[in-house]
């Protein structure tokens, strides 16, 4: 019995005779510094995801009132375009008779708007993040009149779904409330 | 490092500091009596001169720093008060500003040396290595410093690269969203870009330094690609090589200067000089020069990646594109171990030297097609250029050292060297 013991407390210092009480203590030790550092080095990635101040300016409110039929404008979300397009009867009536499964990113027109007359959309382009044109009067609106995105070609429909070019989803759209007929508040 | 035998030196306060922190020994051994082969070419300057253009920006970036303000209202109009009304300011900014543009032409020939002369090849791979991973830190550098100025161009082109990163699956959004710092490129954006573009330069530094301490353990490479045999061979660094290297340095600068004095904006775009409006894209938006080639190839891919004749698609051509992007510079990384033939240089390689040519070819092809809209015949144009510098790699290298039929190659340095000279 006093031999196995004497055995036993001269492999412990040995490096490569299995496993130990000492190699346990490497390893309890290891892993204590290895969740402390991850612990403290998760503040400092954090560190730069948005700030409480900037979460806080996420939501806008837009008076839809002044907007005519047909016309569009864009609202600052984010530090992000928010299209908004007061749409005609013809614009809704050919977002509504595509034939959704041939899309690149198959999507309802009823999925994409609350109220039919009003088309709500992030302004960025989901290829490499432009702003498409086609808001003002007289700007290129690609082939499907909605919005053409000058950087690299995408073409959106007047549902702001993608239809030719690049970019691979439709235009998003954002969170969004009417809080009445006429006032609409987005985030 | 140094801390062996060593010799005094005459001067005794260099002799008395050198006793306790042996760094004159160190640049004696390092850059004094250093053996280096005997044939080099003027190619062998462009390590030198990046040397100096690192130097030239950490320079003029420190001194633009004292006048430059990182805050979306106040960046662009700082930038311009440093042209107009600080003392100098022009110079400092235009000499930066030109800087990078001097800073990627030397790499780029660095590199293309590296490539023709087979210095990438055993035993210098970690050598190689390293000098890649400086040309990335050296574009992340130049990519946030175009930031700084809060232009069109700087807003733009830090939103088009930065959602690059939206095209990898699942985390892409919330990766973007903490690369920014809030939902678009914003405040937070260029505050954290300023803070990296100022520290960046020193890492680079960082690995200069290793890349230099490699090479002192393999020694250079030559122009005939055959390591030295003996002291027939070499010449010590000081005073040959210090001296041909500053007057490559003065050429260097003399068309640096021009550039600066003469066409400070030749390689710039007018955009760049309209401050950033996140609500309306510039209708033309081009890199850098120096990140054209890559561009290309980013835009190359459009087409999705899956079984052909079903909707069944592995990797979107968003995705696809990023990865050929970064894959193409990775490939570099691996090319000592693509490329499998004996011989280094190129001079007695002639199927590689041709197959080098066309890389070359590609490579400013892929650089003029990146400047262009994407369609028609460009697109083409950088579609079978994207194809031929893939090919090149992963195909054309593995096999030449198979196929190619290597010329004789010289007894040693000293035996070519003379022979040409009779
Ligand atoms: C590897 C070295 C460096 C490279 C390649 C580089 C590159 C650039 C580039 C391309 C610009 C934009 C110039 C323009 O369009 O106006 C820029 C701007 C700037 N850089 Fe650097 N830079 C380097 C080192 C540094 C360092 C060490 C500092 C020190 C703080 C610095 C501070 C600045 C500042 C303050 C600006 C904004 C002012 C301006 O636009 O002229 N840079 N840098
Ligand atoms: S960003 Fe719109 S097409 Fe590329």
């Amino acid at each position: 019995m006093s031999e196995t013991k004497a055995t036993h407390s001269s492999s412990a210092h040995e490096p490569d005779s299995g496993s130990t009480r000492r190699d346990f203590l490497y390893l309890s030790a290891a892993s204590m510094a290895a969740v402390g550092a991850g612990s403290v080095g998760w503040a400092f990635v954090d560190s730069m995801n948005p700030a409480q101040d900037t979460l806080a300016m996420a939501s806008t409110e837009v008076d839809l009132a002044p907007i005519e039929i047909g016309q569009s404008i864009t609202v600052m979300w984010r530090g992000k375009p928010v299209f908004i397009r007061h749409r005609t009867a013809n614009e809704i009536e050919t977002a509504r008779t595509v034939d959704v499964s041939a899309l690149r990113d198959p999507q309802q027109d009823s999925d994409r708007v609350k109220k039919d007359e009003w088309l709500i959309l992030v302004g960025i382009c989901t290829h490499l993040g432009c702003v498409p044109v086609g808001q003002k009067s007289g700007e290129p609106r690609g082939e499907y009149d909605g919005w053409f995105c000058p950087c690299h070609g995408s073409h959106y429909d007047s549902s702001g779904r993608i239809r030719k070019g690049p970019a691979p989803k439709n235009l998003a759209v954002p969170d969004y409330q009417f809080l009445t007929d006429t006032s609409v508040r987005i985030g | 490092m140094g801390s062996g035998p060593r010799e005094d030196f005459k001067n005794p306060v260099v002799n008395w500091i050198d006793e306790r922190l042996p760094v004159f020994t160190l640049m004696q051994k390092e850059y004094g009596v250093f053996p280096t082969p005997k044939n080099f070419n003027y190619f062998w300057n462009f390590g030198a001169i990046a040397m100096v253009v690192l130097v030239t920006m950490i320079v003029t970036g420190i001194f633009l720093a004292m006048n430059y303000t990182a805050h979306e209202d106040m960046a662009f109009d700082s930038v311009e008060r440093i042209m107009r009304d600080v003392n100098y300011g022009w110079l400092l900014r235009y000499i930066h500003m030109n800087g990078a543009s001097m800073f990627f032409i030397a790499i780029y020939i660095h590199i293309y040396r590296g490539m023709y002369y087979g210095s990438y090849k055993k035993p210098r791979e970690l050598l190689w290595i390293l000098g890649v991973l400086i040309l990335v830190l050296l574009m992340a550098t130049a990519f946030m410093g175009y930031t700084l100025p809060w232009s069109q161009m700087s807003g733009w082109g830090a939103t088009v690269i930065t959602s690059l990163f939206s095209a990898i699956p699942l985390v892409g959004d919330s990766l973007l969203t903490w690369l920014w710092g809030g939902f678009s490129v914003d405040n937070p954006t260029l505050n954290r870009f300023y803070a990296l573009h100022y520290l960046l330069p020193f890492v680079i530094c960082a690995v200069v330094f290793l890349h230099i301490w490699a090479l002192h353990v393999t020694g250079s490479n030559n122009p005939l690609g055959i390591e030295p045999k003996g002291p027939q061979d070499t010449l010590p660094f000081h005073p040959y090589y210090t001296m041909k290297d500053s007057f490559g340095i003065c050429v260097f600068l003399v068309f640096f200067a021009f550039m600066v004095f003469f066409a400070p904006n030749y390689l710039n775009h007018a955009d760049h000089y309209v401050p950033f409006d996140p609500l309306v894209t510039p209708q033309h938006i081009v890199p850098e020069w120096y990140f054209l080639p890559f561009y290309a190839i980013l835009r190359a891919v459009t087409f999705d990646i899956g079984i052909p004749l079903t909707k069944i698609v592995f990797i979107e051509a968003k995705l696809g594109g990023v990865l050929a992007m970064f894959g193409s510079i990775a490939l570099l990384g691996f090319m000592p171990w693509l490329d499998t033939s004996k011989v280094r240089s190129a001079k007695f390689r002639p199927m590689y030297k041709l197959a080098l040519f066309g890389l070359v070819a590609a490579f400013v092809a892929l650089g003029i097609a990146g400047a262009k809209p994407a369609e028609g015949l460009w697109l083409y144009v950088s579609q079978v250029s994207m194809a031929y510098y893939f090919a090149f790699f992963v195909v054309i290298l593995p096999m030449l050292g198979k196929i190619e039929k290597t010329k004789p190659l010289p007894g040693s340095i000293h035996e070519a060297v003379t022979a040409k000279a009779k």
